[in-house]
Parts: structure tokens; C-alpha cells; sequence
């Protein structure tokens, strides 16, 4: 079965002012979508059709670079448009913050920690939190990498993920990375995160 | 040494049949002049304090590398562009090509399809390789051919930065327009230079 575009479960303007409809519309329809067409056709007819995303990425490295970039870019987007919401901000709580707290000192020692992993990944690619061998760690990868693939230098589950492709915020912010970075905290839905965070610790 | 933003050798909305005002005013007045800010404060109490650009590409690495390569890599590129370019090569350079690609349209299509499909940030070159031999090449980031030994002749800088506010996520458009511009008068003199 092929792999679909999910619903966005928000309108294109519902994340301004942070994020411009303008600059959702085309990340999530020609970007997004994009990545989802062409991992479609990477994949036809061989015998990864039958398996959830998840399992595609956990042994990339044995398949083509075009599995590898659009299978990335197709889980990573999924992921990003699922932890933010117009109603979202603030900060964690429970067991999540918690943790938080335990790996990083504070909840603000972890925003500087992911906002430094943001904004010095050179290039293209995303910056990360990730359920670890039971602990919580921040770091980038390049390009559509991610933490469920065997390539990554950190493996585990994504819990928050930014992108940091100029695509995701160029239309806005231009060359001001950190600008984009600091307003993304205004829109994470902790919540989402939270639940990935519990589906994260069951698996392992 | 303190390196400098060479000045444009054309105005901001010269180049607006294929690249805006707005695309120039900040992939050269900001992306740029920033890869020059950088190095420049990198630099200091290194080995690479007083070295130039092409030191810095071929034996630094991490960031003091992708900033001075970015510096060298933004000049060469702005460099090409003329607002009344010479729209085709000719001479000892048009034959080589012929002779390498099958024809110049053959080398277009190559060289474009090479920018278009480097996945990520980074650059399509076209060089003069250890063997002497013209060669059509990609590098991720901040990559440079000289690294390789090889002699570039031409560049396209794929970053989104350079066509995401004329173009999109419509990078092929943005790469045929590129060529419009193009004058090949300079990459002719690159190339006897090279030889």
C-alpha cells in the first residue's frame, strides 16, 4: 500500500504568526508532498510496501539514497506538523518534564541546548530530542536524516523534531535561523510530545 | 588577514530576468557578507589567522572550512552573472565542451541535472579535473572542488537561499533561468587560466 499524505489537523494560517500560511501551504503540499510521491515510486514493486515507515528507515543504509532522503523526509515531516498546534506554547509537564529536567538541569537549559542544535546545524537538516537508551538527548542531522536510521550518529525515537531546511522558514524569516527557532517554541504542542515520549519508553 | 565582501560588479536588480532584487539583496548582502563576518571572527589565534581563502579550503576543517569555502564559493558564483551576458562559449573552451558533453546543449542538461538533484544544501560545478578533462561534479554544504585537486570553472549555488523567495520549492525553473544570465566570456578567461 502506498504511503499517504496525512491530514494537517490545522489550516495553513492557524500557526501564524510564527509560521505564515504561505510558507505552510507549500512545505506541507509540494515539499511534504513531495517526499511522499517519490518515496512511493522509490519503493514500487519491491517488498518494502509492506512495511510501516519505521521499519523502512531502521536499516537505510543498505538502500538506495532515494529511500534514505524521501522515506526521511516523508516520517520527519509527518512528525513535525503532529508535534505543533495553534493552541500550543508553554511548557511541558508530568513525567515529561521531569525528564527534562533530569537530563538537562532545567527546562530552559534544554530549550538553549535544542535552540543551539537549531540554529548550528550547517545546512540543511533538523534538530532533535529523542528517547535514547533510557535517557533524553538533543542533536541535528543532516539533510532528512533521522534518529530511527541506522546512518545516524544517535539512535532512538524522536520525540520533537525542527526543520531547519531554509524551505521551512526562508519565505518569512530569510537568513534570520534564530529568529524562526525562537518563535517555533510558541507553537509545540506538549501534549503531542508528551504522547510520543509514552509510546517512546513502552517500545523499549 | 581580514577578509572582505568583494564588491558586486553589477547592481542589486541587474540580474532580475532570473534572479530578483530582493534574492541579491540577501544571499549577497546578508548570506554573504555573514560567511565573511564569520571567518573573520573564527580566524584569530589560528593557524588560518593570515591565510587565504585558498588555504582555508584546502586544509581547514568544521566551521572556520564552511565559512571561508562559503566566502570563496559566494564570490565565484556572484562573479559569473552579467545583466548582458555572452550567451555562449566559444573557441578552444566551446570545442572541449562539444568534445566532453556532445554538445552545449547536452552540457546544460547535465550540468542542470546536477543541480537539481544534489539532495540537501550545496553546489553544481563544472571543472577541470586531475586528468585534465572537463567534468560536471556536485558538493554538499559548503563542499569546494579545489579540495579535490580539481580546477572549477563553473558553479551553481542550489541552497535554497539562493532561489526560495523568486522560485520556491520550484528549484529546475530557478536552474534554467540561471543560464540566461550566465556570461561566458568569464568562464572562457577561468578556463585559459586554467589550463
Amino acid at each position: 500500500m502506498a504511503f499517504q499524505l496525512p491530514a494537517l489537523k490545522y489550516d495553513y494560517k492557524a500557526l501564524e504568526p510564527y509560521i505564515d500560511a504561505m510558507t505552510m501551504d507549500i512545505h506541507y503540499n509540494k515539499h511534504h508532498g513531495g517526499y511522499t510521491n517519490n518515496l512511493n515510486a522509490a519503493i514500487e514493486g519491491t517488498s518494502l510496501t509492506a512495511l510501516p515507515i519505521e521499519e523502512i528507515l531502521k536499516d537505510v543504509s543498505k538502500l538506495s539514497p532515494a529511500v534514505r532522503n524521501n522515506g526521511g523526509g516523508y516520517y520527519n515531516h509527518n512528525l513535525f506538523w503532529e508535534i505543533m498546534s495553534p493552541n500550543g506554547g508553554g511548557r511541558p509537564q508530568g513525567e515529561l518534564l521531569n525528564l527534562i529536567e533530569k537530563f538537562f538541569g532545567s527546562f530552559n537549559e534544554f530549550k538553549e541546548k535544542f535552540s543551539n542544535a537549531a540554529a548550528t546545524r550547517f545546512g540543511s537538516g533538523w534538530a532533535w530530542l529523542v528517547w535514547s537508551d533510557g535517557s533524553l538527548k538533543v542533536f541535528s542531522t543532516p539533510n532528512q536524516d533521522n534518529p530511527l536510521m541506522d546512518v545516524a550518529e544517535i539512535k532512538g525515537i524522536p520525540i520533537l523534531g525542527l526543520d531547519v531546511w531554509e524551505h521551512a522558514y526562508y519565505l518569512k524569516y530569510q537568513n534570520r535561523r534564530p529568529e524562526y527557532i525562537q518563535n517555533f517554541w510558541n507553537v509545540i504542542d506538549w501534549k503531542a510530545v508528551e504522547s510520543k515520549l509514552q509510546m517512546a519508553i513502552s517500545k523499549l | 588577514m581580514k577578509h572582505e565582501l568583494p564588491k558586486l560588479p553589477y547592481a542589486m536588480n541587474a540580474v532580475s530576468q532570473a534572479i530578483s532584487e530582493r534574492t541579491i539583496e540577501f544571499h549577497y548582502g546578508k548570506h554573504h557578507q555573514a560567511y565573511v563576518n564569520n571567518l573573520n571572527s573564527l580566524i584569530p589565534g589560528t593557524p588560518f589567522e593570515n591565510a587565504t581563502l585558498e588555504q582555508i579550503i584546502l586544509e581547514a576543517e568544521g566551521p572556520i572550512f564552511n565559512n571561508g569555502a562559503q566566502v570563496w564559493n559566494h564570490t565565484f558564483y556572484f562573479e559569473t552573472f552579467s545583466p548582458l551576458p555572452k550567451q555562449q562559449p566559444e573557441g578552444e573552451f566551446m570545442w572541449l565542451l562539444v568534445e566532453t558533453f556532445g554538445s552545449f546543449d547536452e552540457f546544460k542538461s547535465k550540468f542542470s541535472t546536477a543541480a537539481a538533484t544534489l539532495f540537501g544544501s550545496g553546489w553544481a560545478w563544472l571543472v577541470v579535473d586531475t586528468n585534465g578533462k572537463l567534468a560536471i561534479t556536485q558538493e554538499s554544504n559548503a563542499g569546494n572542488p579545489l579540495r579535490k585537486g580539481q580546477k572549477p570553472l563553473l558553479t551553481c549555488d542550489v541552497w535554497e537561499h539562493a532561489y526560495y523567495l523568486d522560485y520556491q520549492n520550484r528549484r529546475p525553473e530557478y536552474i534554467q533561468a540561471f543560464w540566461s544570465i550566465i556570461d561566458w566570456s568569464i568562464i572562457e578567461k577561468r578556463f585559459l587560466a586554467a589550463k
